[in-house]
């Protein structure tokens, strides 16, 4: 057995896991963190995907042992309370995602994409996500959200306020 | 006063965000695997990796005495050897069914076909210990082939059965008086010069749905009922199917479908893997969870189309289509699914399409293999009929020296003649081609492209433009209940609702069709939301647990609005009946005075009204309600739908072909789909580009490979090649609406649109594009091994041959061949 201490979604953990223990199993069978979902054993499909200190991994690609001392983020600790981040906000808007399985990993990756390139154009974004598969949208509106999300996070933009009825689709 | 929202707009076509976003965008969700209730034990599947072959012994007491093994289970030693899995539509009495074991003890009849199960304390030690387990096999040669499969003298999948075809249905419109004799029409345009006849070969491959959230199973014996969540599409059917499966009384068992990560039919079954945790739950008395590796899910799950299709078509040449001809052999795997055999022949009555065609007849040759069983995949039948039309439609139009969208307006049915009963008895009962087609045409601008073809075709470009049209249209919302008895399936077609006012004005809608992605929960609550006049967040939608949702026949073949939604209207408008006799009671008015608009019981010419939410507390207090009726609002309906709906579309593709390498890229995809009228514009949206990435992704992308020896090659992610973001572009996408006429919303379903229509848009743009060089048929899928093969051979220049009859050289990006590691030629 070998001891980890990681922080994950801000709370401190110190643990004894079997040395082959993968992060996703750590976070998903130890701490209960079952927002970040499996849907792969060859690191294709990215449904696993955290950060690991402030940068996008496919969490079955990383050893738990491999996180100790680091801070890890998963799709739980991504929104501020009731705050949701913007790039949960666009993916809600443009009809992101539809069985929803993806959509941890494809959100924390869009994250980590629009922190490298704030403003990505459309071939940008389709590379950029290439690493995460959906078999549901088709990607369209993925690449729409993750466009809508650089828009609010642009200095300066308002957050939009919240409608009773939002109306989205162009 | 209950405070009531505005509620005077309409929901329906309302582009509604989606209200089961809020748990799905930040982890708050409960797929199968995620559930794991204290003491659970895991259940891990040893698998043959060995297509056919006997079992001539399993060694397993290393496995059993590895830490955390509660134990290592062959069938007999479950006691399970004479259960066997159901398959519910046979096609005929004559049907040659071998019974699907729930873990093979003789004999294996496909790779990665379960021989023993291991239980443990933890996954990890679970998979250990099967690694640990020792079975010896005799190979035995594989069947493979389908033709070779239906020869006589035949390597036999199962002995027993004397021959590998399970069965032969046929559709004559001849004989059912539908239309006339086909073998009389292709006769007749033999003998007329006036007349030619068009007969072609094409391949459906094999395909993976390859839904994103592995399968799973959780049952929990440790209550009164065994509770048994699974990645199922159809909770009620297994629960039912379990019951006749392994004897346990229906009222003992409780099946959930928590969220489930799509399915696209692959979750459209009833699997060994799911009775074995019941059957290893009972045995321990614990729980038992079971959850699938992805490589597991390619190798074991069932699989998608898999045909064969010789078409044959007559026309007269002023371009008059006379007669259609399909024979199909179609591939059922090892054995027979829930509803393998049931796919193909749904597709039977949509090969004629949306054309007037006078002469029809349908042969289906179901075939047993040593492969993994095929059963639903997104449009089950439907895509592979109409991929063989609007191929041979293209074919014909090269064959007279027609425009391929002007041969298809000459035969199609023009919207002045609906309702329209085709020559395989269905009656259409709307629909406007021309609408769908202008529109699309219009938005592709195929005049400009047509003529850019012309010059690239003139200039000799390296790279050549195609453009590929497929003018579909399906048959939704499964089905009425006497047609579906008809074709000898073992269920209905009906969708059950429920609808109950809470003493405090919120609503529950209970619905027999459980979503798994579509959007349930955000449409079903604006039709409610219209139907009662209530606001749209009042709305709860429930599914998913037969405990809560008792009766229902389940998500598939784009049923959930056409028939459970409908389902949900009666129920909502009994709800409304009910309660105007309590709002006529207590506004002291005749019940014929009353009036119901946006929420609110008002008495004709009068001031004097009350909110439903009022009616529903006084039905609930029950202090004051008329004689002779109960007090609640709560109303149940079963809606059995009397024909299909049937959405269509045009969709249009320009396919940009480089006739050096044989590289195939889409560069821009139109589709104008006439889905009837739209709940919410948004999600529909959302269906059809899912849809066609799928649909795509057959015809550029896909296919489940096997080596000679039965192996599927391609059982990974890393080269069974969904599509990325990056391999496909933005398409196009419009939506018209012709209301349906026979349901009262005029809906007509849409999750299957996109994924029948793309498949031959794409192939016939490809072969446009090299049609000019000689080519005239490209397997799909069409990867730049196979067009530039199909391009050189139509040339004369000599290839190295690559043995295709052991492997689909060059299937999808990345693939690799293993008979040609290098992908020499």
């Amino acid at each position: 057995m070998a001891e980890v201490r990681v922080t994950v979604d801000g709370v401190n953990y110190a643990d004894e896991v079997e040395p082959r223990m993968l992060l996703v199993q750590y976070l998903r069978e130890r701490l209960g963190k079952t927002g970040t979902l499996i849907g792969c054993d060859t690191s294709n499909c990215g449904a696993c995907t955290v950060h690991l200190n402030g940068q996008s991994v496919k969490s079955c690609s990383v050893l738990a042992v491999q996180a100790d001392g680091a801070e890890v983020l998963t799709i739980e600790g991504l929104a501020r309370g009731e705050d949701l981040h913007p790039v949960q906000k666009a993916f809600n808007e443009c009809h992101g995602l539809q069985c929803g399985y993806c959509t941890p990993g494809m959100i924390m990756a869009a994250v980590d994409l629009l922190g490298d390139n704030p403003d990505p154009d459309e071939h940008e974004v389709r590379e950029g996500i290439e690493g995460n598969l959906c078999r549901c949208t088709g990607y369209q509106n993925i690449v729409r959200s993750v466009q809508r999300a650089a828009q609010m996070m642009k200095p300066g933009a308002t957050a939009p306020t919240e409608q009773p009825a939002p109306v989205a689709g162009d | 006063m209950t405070a009531i929202a505005d509620t005077t707009a309409l929901e329906f076509g309302r582009s509604r965000t989606r209200k089961e976003d809020a748990r799905l965008i930040t982890g708050r969700t409960r797929y199968t695997d995620s559930i794991t209730p204290a003491g659970t034990i895991y259940l891990h599947v040893v698998r043959s990796p060995i297509a056919h072959a006997t079992i001539t012994g399993v060694e397993a007491s290393a496995a059993r005495s590895a830490p955390g093994v509660f134990g290592v289970y062959t069938a007999a030693e479950l006691g399970a050897t004479e259960i066997g899995l159901p398959h519910v539509w046979p096609l005929t009495p004559a049907e040659k069914a071998p019974q699907r074991p729930l873990l093979a003890s003789d004999t294996v009849h496909f790779a990665g076909e379960g021989v023993a199960i291991v239980l443990a304390r933890s996954a990890a030690e679970a998979r250990d210990a099967a690694d640990l387990v020792e079975v010896d096999y005799e190979p035995l040669d594989p069947v493979l082939d389908m033709e070779a499969a239906v020869a006589d003298g035949a390597n036999l999948v199962h002995p027993s059965l004397g021959s590998n075809i399970s069965d032969v249905w046929v559709f004559d419109a001849g004989a059912a008086g539908t239309g006339g004799s086909v073998d009389e029409a292709i006769a007749a345009a033999e003998a007329d010069p006036d007349s030619v006849v068009v007969r072609r070969r094409f391949r459906q491959q094999r395909l993976i749905p390859a839904f994103m959230e592995p399968r799973s199973a959780v049952v929990d014996p440790t209550g009164e009922q065994i509770v048994f969540y699974s990645a199922t599409q159809v909770p009620h059917v297994l629960r039912t199917m379990t019951a006749v499966t392994l004897g346990i009384p229906e009222s003992k068992l409780r099946v959930v479908a928590p969220d489930v990560g799509g399915g696209f039919g692959g979750k459209l079954s009833v699997t060994p893997e799911e009775m074995l945790c019941v059957l290893a739950a009972q045995k321990t008395g614990k729980p038992v969870k079971w959850t699938e590796t992805r490589s597991e899910s390619l190798l074991a799950a069932h699989h998608g189309r898999d045909q064969l299709q010789d078409i044959t078509i007559t026309a007269k040449k002023d371009g008059t289509v006379t007669g259609l001809d399909v024979r199909l052999l179609a591939d059922m795997g090892a054995y027979l699914e829930l509803v393998g055999p049931g796919v193909p022949v749904l597709g039977a009555f949509m090969f004629n399409a949306i054309y007037k065609i006078p002469a029809y007849k349908f042969t289906c040759t179901t075939v047993l293999t040593s492969k993994t069983p095929t059963g639903a995949y997104r449009g089950a039948g439907r895509p592979e009929a109409t991929f063989a039309i609007e191929r041979i439609m293209d074919e014909l139009a090269v064959e007279l020296g027609r425009d391929p969208l002007e041969l298809r307006k000459q035969n199609w049915i023009p919207h002045e003649e609906f309702p329209f009963t085709t020559v395989v008895g269905l009656t259409y009962d709307s629909g406007n081609y021309e609408q769908a087609t202008d529109r699309a045409v219009e938005l592709f601008d195929y005049a400009g492209l047509r003529r850019e073809q012309e010059e690239r075709r003139a200039r000799g470009d390296r790279v050549q433009l195609g453009i590929g049209i497929s003018t579909f249209t399906e048959m939704c919302g499964l089905a009425p209940s006497r047609v579906l008895g008809s074709l000898s399936y073992g269920a209905g077609g009906w969708e059950a609702a429920s609808v109950r006012m809470l003493a405090t004005g919120k609503v529950e809608v209970v619905t027999g069709s459980s979503g798994h992605g579509q959007g349930h929960e955000t449409a079903f609550s604006q039709i409610v939301a219209d139907q009662l006049g209530v606001p749209f967040e009042d709305i709860e939608i429930l599914h998913g647990d037969t405990q809560v949702s008792p009766k229902g026949l389940d998500t598939y073949g784009s049923r959930s609005l056409v028939v459970g939604g409908i389902a949900i209207v009666n129920a909502s408008k009994k709800v409304v009946e009910k309660a105007t006799k309590i709002a006529a009671h207590l506004l002291e008015a005749a019940e014929e005075d009353i009036e119901f608009a946006n929420g609110t019981f008002t008495v004709r010419g009068t001031g004097q009204g009350k909110a439903i939410q009022e009616i529903a507390y006084a039905a609930f207090t029950a202090h004051d309600y008329p004689e002779g009726i109960e007090p609640s609002l709560d109303s149940d309906a079963v809606y059995d739908p009397e024909n299909f709906s049937y959405p269509h579309g045009t969709h249009l593709a320009a396919m940009e072909v480089d006739t050096e390498t044989g590289r195939v890229q889409l560069r821009h995809y139109v589709c104008v789909d006439d889905i009837g009228n739209v709940v919410n514009p948004l999600i529909a949206e959302g269906q059809v580009h899912g849809g066609l990435a799928q649909g795509i992704a057959q015809a550029l992308f896909e296919e489940a490979n096997y080596d000679d020896q039965g192996t599927l090659v391609n059982g990974t992610f890393v080269d069974y090649t969904l599509p990325s973001a990056a391999d496909l572009p933005g398409f196009t996408t419009e939506i018209v609406s012709t209301p349906a006429t026979s349901n009262p919303l005029g809906v007509k379903g849409v999750g299957e649109a996109g994924t029948i229509a793309s498949t031959p848009a794409i192939v016939n743009g490809v072969i446009d594009a090299i049609r000019h060089l000689g080519v005239t048929e490209v397997e799909m899928p069409t990867t730049s091994q196979r067009v530039w093969r199909a391009i050189q051979a139509a040339q004369g220049r000599s290839t190295q041959e690559t043995p295709i009859d052991t492997h689909s050289p060059g299937a999808g990006l990345g693939s690799i061949d293993p008979n040609n590691p290098q992908g020499e030629v």
